[in-house]
Order: structure tokens, then C-alpha cells, then sequence
């Protein structure tokens, strides 16, 4: 049993029985005075690298439903979130996209946390999350829009509970802070989830979200996946103690999973939601995981980072983590890794053939949508933007 | 032989170096800019040559950045801060237009504020959202301020030098798009006064206002004007506060018909404040309105419309034309 703040506060959370929201509220002084890790950060794992399933008396009852089916699924998951990043690459080498910020690396902290939510949560992402968007249903094709730059966003926020991509860094924080304090006035049990990473810690709006999550105890869990890098900048660049630990100065527990094992996220993340759920109020999770490509396709990591640092962490690979598990500890069969090859190639020839055949926007969508009600001006410019384009089509004839 | 023929991200960079060590109290700030050099490598080098303690690599946060700038200022520092891209300013513009622009006149003139705050401004990159957007008019509505952006690599090196230079706060904004233009640099010229115009091109039928990233399309279309023979004036605005508007007024009352043309939405942009005070000094020698060519009012578009919506050789020749039509 490790002795940091979520172990004992859900520790303590087991003892009692899960709480109304309404009755929360009052003791909600009291739930989130929570202590932090002393020294050595601890690490919530519940597989190895070596893909060996360990104990965790803490979080071992979150998974408890983890069938060897159900963990199939999970890396089928990873396995489709991987290979849809490659393609959407390589569709950018191809001049395809504009730009591609690569999730390579952080497949089980998305897939972990994505398959931890309810359908009727909500997802604040930034602008990486493509394997929560996978497990939230989102169409992944539609995620390619604004990348390849025919909008600037893509997809309907409300019919998968995923909002758009995020770009101005921790921004969404205090989206998804407002949200949850929306759920809470409702009465309702839904939570919420903000994804932010290592270098959107430091932003402003994600401390205001903590100091207001926290006052308000608003059903969110601040998702923080620490790929060690913000562009070229390490994480000591941000931060001077572990990020989990900046919890507990706002009054809610923070926890710290390897981002690398997918069992122990799910674990961790439904633990948190739970919370979220019980009226508990929020909680910061920290995937400790790795980036191990590029930032984006713009990014040359070469200027900033050293080789066997990737090649450290390539060891600790999520997706070869849970297949070396999957083939010592259960019946899974190579059929079913075969067929796994087959849906991800699939996979990728749909992308492949969507975003070839994405449209360029009508040149009139400049207009579109710029106000709900409408503007004078607006109306104004669009005539003139569409006499003007219509001369070109007389000169032409 | 100080001249030489530089990208403007290098004559930003050759800049900054000469800054860096002819004054100790210069330093450089900004997320990325250190061992990476920034992500346009503008300030590429600079780190490994005068170190961390000059050469900064700030956490994340914009806010951050201009607020502990105003603070080292306030302590004798020259802060030179990188903002990463224009739609990443907004979390500094508190900083920015309460604390930075009105510090020195709430102390009475008794402290002073040399800050720079770089931003690589404008589109045409083919960018994702909030990397190309061109909120100068912003910054020039506050006072307090100084804002300056070069169009070209001679420009590029002096002007920075200046704004460092300056007891002001100066928002100096880099056209983007441009950085990989190369033109040429003498580093031992003696520069004209920042904030002052430069006729860009002569010429006698039309004056085409811009700054920054347009001066190029404004030259270009001036050349393709000539082939029909018509000749434009290109004045280069250089400093969007303040304005320069001697300049203006002399070449308005040579030409007599001026077309302002800037990338950032024309509502309330600075070409309506520029168009305002040519009607106020020129009325009676203007044989046409003053025209304006520029971003709509709408969100820049993403990358496969902004050629649309980018002011381009076109936009600017019906402009003149309908200018000439008065
Ligand atoms: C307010 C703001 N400043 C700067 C940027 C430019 N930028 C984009 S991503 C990034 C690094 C983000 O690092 P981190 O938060 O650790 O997330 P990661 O990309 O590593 O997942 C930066 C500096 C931005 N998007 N928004």
C-alpha cells in the first residue's frame, strides 16, 4: 500500500458508502483534505513492463470486471488508436495534412482513461487526445478536418460528449470546470474529464480551474498526461515537485499512474470519476507516460533530446506490455492478433480514402457560422466576398 | 564588409546576438527558445553562445512570461520575450495592456518598462487555428505601447534594435510568412528613426498603404500595375503605433487616391484609423475615398481558405482600380 494521497483517500472512501451528492456537498470540507506523497513519488501500477500483473490493494477492485476479453479489447483499442496515428503521419509526409500532433507512446493513458468514462460524461480534450476520441466513438476521420485544414474543428461536440480540440494550452481546464459545476447544479451523477499535458500545468487557466474546481467541488478529473516534454521543454521546466503533489495545495487529491500500464489507468481514472460521481469533488490524475515521437510533424526532437532516452521507454511500451501478457497469461491465440493486424490495415485505407476525398470548404464557408443570430456586417462582406468571386467566374467565361 | 544578404529569422537572430552582447541587462525569454532556438529557429544558437541565465526557457505560460518581463524591467533587465505564435498572446494581454502599458505613467515617468514582446504574426502558412492571426490593432488601440513590425531583413535587424533599445514597451511583430525572405543587412548602416514611413516604391496615380507581411504583395502588384502603366506608390508603414502620418499625408497629396491594405479584419482595423486621418489632413487633395483592403470579419478561415481570405494581388489591382474608377 503506498501512502500517497489517493491511496488513502480512496482508502478511506471505501470504508463509507457512496455518497448522495446533496449530502457530499456538506461534508465536502472534509473530503478533500487530503496529504500528499512525502519523498519518492509513487507510481500506480498494475502491470509491469515485463507485462506482469502485480498487486494493488488500492486499486486492484476497480478492475475487478477486467476479463481476459475485456482486456482484449483494450489493446484492440491502443492497437487502433496506434495505427490511425501512423496513418494520419504518414498522410502528413504525403502532404495530405498541414500538421499531425502523433499520440505514439500515450495509447494506454488515452485508451485507459477513455474506457474509464460513461457514455453520459464529458470529454474536454487538447489537441492529442485522438485514443479517447477513439473510445468516446468519435468517427476518427472526422478528427483529421482541422489538421488538414478544412475546419477548424469538425465534429459535433454533443454527440459523442467530446469537445473540439483544444489548441491555446490549458484553456479547456476551465471549460471543463464550468461544465462540471453545471452537472453539479443539475443534480446529476455524470463527471468530466479535462486532458491537458506536463507543460499546460504552468498555464494560469489550469491553476484557476484547480482553485475553482475545487471551491465549488466540481465533478472533474484533471487528466494531466506528462509525456515528459512540452515541445523541447523537459517537465523540470515546469514544475519543481512531482505534478500529482499540486493537487493537494487546492484541497484535492492528486495521484501519480504509470501512464504505460492501461489496466492501472482505467483503475486510477475510474476511481477518480467515482469520486466525481459521489460528490466527492475533482481529482488530478497524472499519466507518467512518453511522447516517443515528434511534438508534431513540425518538430525536429533531435535538437533537444537524446536517442536512449526513447530507447528507455520504448521498453516500456503500453501496446507490448499487455500483448506480452496477453500471450503468457491467457488463451489468446495469434488468430486473434492476426485479425487485429487485418481491422488496424482496414483501419488505415478508411482514413487514407476519407482524407483523400475530403473536400476543399466552399470559399463562402469564411461566413459561415460566424454568429448564431447573424450580422449586418457579416452579411455585408459576404455579398461583396460573393460579387467579387463571381467576377472572376465572368472574366473566365 | 557589414553587409550581408540575411533571412529576416536571421537578421532577427543576428539582431538579438548583437543586443545580447553589447548590454548585459538584454536577455531573451520565451517558451522553446532555448536549445531548439524557438520553433521558427529565430533565436537558434543563442542559448549555447550567452547561456541559460540569458537566454531563458520559460515555463508554459504567457502570463507568466510578460509578467516576470515587467519585473525584471522593473529591476534594470531589458526583457526581449518571445510569444510562440499571435493566438498565443491572449493569456499575456492582461499583462500586457493593464500592467505593461500603464506602468510608466501611473509612476509618474519615475520607472520604465523596456520590455519587447516578439510575436511572428499573420498567415499564409497553412497553419492550424490561432497560428495566424494579426491582432496588431489590438495592441495599437492601447497607449502605452509602441507597436513596430518590419517587412523586410535590413528592417528586421535595425527596428529590433531599436525597440530594445527604446525606454518604451514595444509589441514587435514578425511577419511570418516572410522569415525565409532574404534581403540585405548592413550592421554598420545608421538606421532611420523607428517609427518613421518609408516610400517603399515610387510612384504618381495610387498610394498603397501597408506594413508588414503585405508590403510584399503591395510591391508585387505595383510591378503588375506598371505593366499596365499605371504607377504606384508603396508606402512601407513600419510602426502601427504611432503611425507616421506626415508620410501618409505626403504621399496621399502627391498620388492623391491611397488604398490601405493589411491582413487583419478591416473593421476597426488600423487602416479605418489611417483612412480617418487622410480624409481629416488631405480632404480637399483626395480624388477618391480612401479604400481598404483586408481580413473579413469572421474567424481566419482554415489553411485551404485563407488564400481567399488573405489579401492578394487581386484584392489589392481591383482595389487601385476601383480607386482609378473615381
Ligand atoms: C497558450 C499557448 N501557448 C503556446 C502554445 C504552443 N504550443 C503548442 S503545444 C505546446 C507544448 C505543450 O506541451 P504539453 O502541455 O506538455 O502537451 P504535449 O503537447 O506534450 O502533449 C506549445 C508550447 C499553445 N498552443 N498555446
Amino acid at each position: 500500500m503506498t501512502v500517497d494521497s489517493a491511496d488513502s483517500t480512496a482508502a478511506a472512501q471505501e470504508a463509507q458508502p457512496p455518497r448522495k451528492r446533496a449530502a457530499a456537498k456538506k461534508s465536502a470540507k472534509k473530503s478533500t483534505g487530503t496529504t500528499a506523497a512525502k519523498g519518492r513519488p509513487e507510481l500506480v501500477q498494475l502491470m509491469t513492463p515485463e507485462g506482469k500483473r502485480v498487486k494493488n490493494a488500492a486499486y486492484d477492485k476497480y478492475v475487478t470486471d477486467i476479463t481476459d476479453d475485456a482486456l482484449r479489447d483494450l489493446y484492440r483499442d491502443m492497437v487502433m488508436a496506434r495505427r490511425f496515428d501512423a496513418e494520419a503521419v504518414t498522410l502528413q509526409r504525403q502532404g495530405e495534412l498541414g500538421l499531425w500532433p502523433s499520440l505514439l507512446g500515450q495509447e494506454a493513458a488515452q485508451v485507459g482513461s477513455g474506457r474509464a468514462t460513461r457514455e453520459d460524461d464529458y470529454v474536454f480534450p487538447t489537441y492529442r487526445e485522438h485514443g479517447v476520441a477513439w473510445c468516446r466513438g468519435v468517427d476518427p476521420t472526422k478528427l483529421l478536418g482541422m489538421f488538414r485544414g478544412v475546419n477548424n474543428g469538425g465534429w459535433d461536440p454533443n454527440s459523442n460528449n467530446f469537445q473540439l480540440y483544444t489548441i491555446v494550452i490549458g484553456s479547456q481546464a476551465l471549460h471543463a470546470t464550468g461544465y462540471a459545476m453545471g452537472v453539479a447544479k443539475d443534480g446529476a451523477d455524470s463527471a468530466v474529464v479535462a486532458y491537458f499535458g506536463d507543460g499546460a500545468s504552468s498555464q494560469g487557466d489550469v491553476a484557476e480551474a484547480f482553485t475553482f474546481s475545487a471551491v465549488y467541488n466540481a465533478p472533474v478529473v484533471f487528466f494531466c498526461q506528462n509525456n515528459q516534454w512540452a515541445i523541447s521543454e523537459p517537465t523540470e521546466k515546469q514544475t519543481r515537485v512531482p505534478l500529482y503533489q499540486r493537487a493537494q495545495g487546492y484541497g484535492f487529491p492528486g495521484v501519480r499512474v504509470d501512464g504505460n500500464d492501461v489496466l492501472a489507468v482505467l483503475a486510477v481514472t475510474r476511481w477518480a470519476l467515482e469520486r466525481a460521481r459521489n460528490g466527492e469533488g475533482p481529482t488530478l490524475v497524472e499519466a507518467f507516460t512518453y511522447r516517443m515521437g515528434a511534438h508534431t510533424t513540425s518538430d525536429d526532437p533531435t535538437k533537444y533530446r537524446a536517442d536512449e532516452e526513447r530507447a528507455s521507454w520504448e521498453a516500456k511500451d503500453p501496446i507490448l506490455r499487455l500483448r506480452t501478457y496477453l500471450e503468457a497469461q491467457t488463451d489468446t491465440d495469434e488468430g486473434f492478433f492476426a485479425e487485429l493486424d487485418a481491422e488496424a490495415e482496414a483501419l488505415g485505407k478508411r482514413v487514407r480514402d476519407a482524407v483523400r476525398a475530403m473536400p476543399d470548404p466552399d470559399h463562402m464557408a469564411i461566413f459561415e457560422n460566424v454568429y448564431a443570430d447573424g450580422h449586418a456586417l457579416v452579411d455585408e462582406e459576404r455579398a461583396q466576398f460573393a460579387a467579387y468571386q463571381a467576377s472572376f467566374a465572368e472574366e473566365g467565361a | 564588409m557589414a553587409v550581408q544578404k540575411l533571412p529576416i529569422a536571421k537578421a532577427i537572430n543576428e539582431s538579438l546576438r548583437t543586443a545580447l552582447e553589447s548590454d548585459p541587462k538584454v536577455l531573451v525569454m520565451g517558451e522553446d527558445v532555448g536549445k531548439l532556438g524557438g520553433v521558427f529557429r529565430v533565436t537558434d544558437g543563442l542559448q549555447k553562445d550567452f547561456g541559460e541565465d540569458r537566454v531563458i526557457d520559460t515555463p508554459l505560460a504567457e502570463s507568466g512570461i510578460v509578467g516576470t518581463a515587467i519585473g525584471l524591467a522593473l529591476r534594470g533587465y531589458r526583457p526581449v520575450v518571445e510569444i510562440q505564435f499571435d493566438g498565443f498572446v491572449f493569456p499575456a494581454y492582461d499583462q500586457i495592456v493593464t500592467q505593461l502599458a500603464k506602468m510608466h505613467a501611473r509612476a509618474l515617468g519615475k520607472v520604465k518598462v523596456p520590455v519587447v514582446v516578439r510575436i511572428p504574426y499573420g498567415g499564409g502558412i497553412g497553419a492550424v487555428e490561432h497560428h495566424s492571426e494579426s491582432p496588431e490593432a489590438l495592441f495599437a488601440h492601447v497607449a502605452g505601447l509602441k507597436v513596430v513590425t518590419p517587412s523586410n531583413s535590413s528592417d528586421a535587424y535595425w527596428m529590433l534594435q531599436q525597440a530594445i533599445q527604446s525606454d518604451d514597451p514595444v509589441i514587435f511583430f514578425e511577419p511570418k510568412r516572410r522569415y525565409w525572405d532574404k534581403g540585405e543587412v548592413d550592421t554598420e548602416a545608421v538606421p532611420g528613426d523607428l517609427h518613421k514611413a518609408v516610400v517603399a516604391r515610387e510612384g504618381t496615380d495610387v498610394t498603397l498603404v501597408a506594413y508588414g507581411p503585405m508590403v510584399k504583395v503591395c510591391l508585387e502588384a505595383a510591378a503588375a500595375a506598371q505593366e499596365e502603366g499605371k504607377s504606384i506608390e508603396v508606402l512601407d508603414l513600419r510602426s502601427i503605433s504611432p503611425v507616421d502620418f506626415d508620410a501618409v499625408q505626403r504621399s496621399a497629396e502627391k498620388t492623391r487616391r491611397v488604398v490601405v491594405v493589411h491582413e487583419a479584419p478591416v473593421f476597426l482595423g488600423s487602416g479605418a484609423e489611417i483612412a480617418a486621418r487622410i480624409t481629416e489632413r488631405c480632404f480637399y487633395h483626395l480624388e477618391a475615398p480612401v479604400l481598404r483592403v483586408g481580413g473579413y470579419h469572421a474567424p481566419y478561415p482554415p489553411a485551404r481558405l485563407e488564400e481567399e481570405y488573405l489579401p492578394g494581388l487581386d484584392r489589392v489591382l481591383d482595389a487601385v482600380d476601383r480607386s482609378l474608377a473615381y
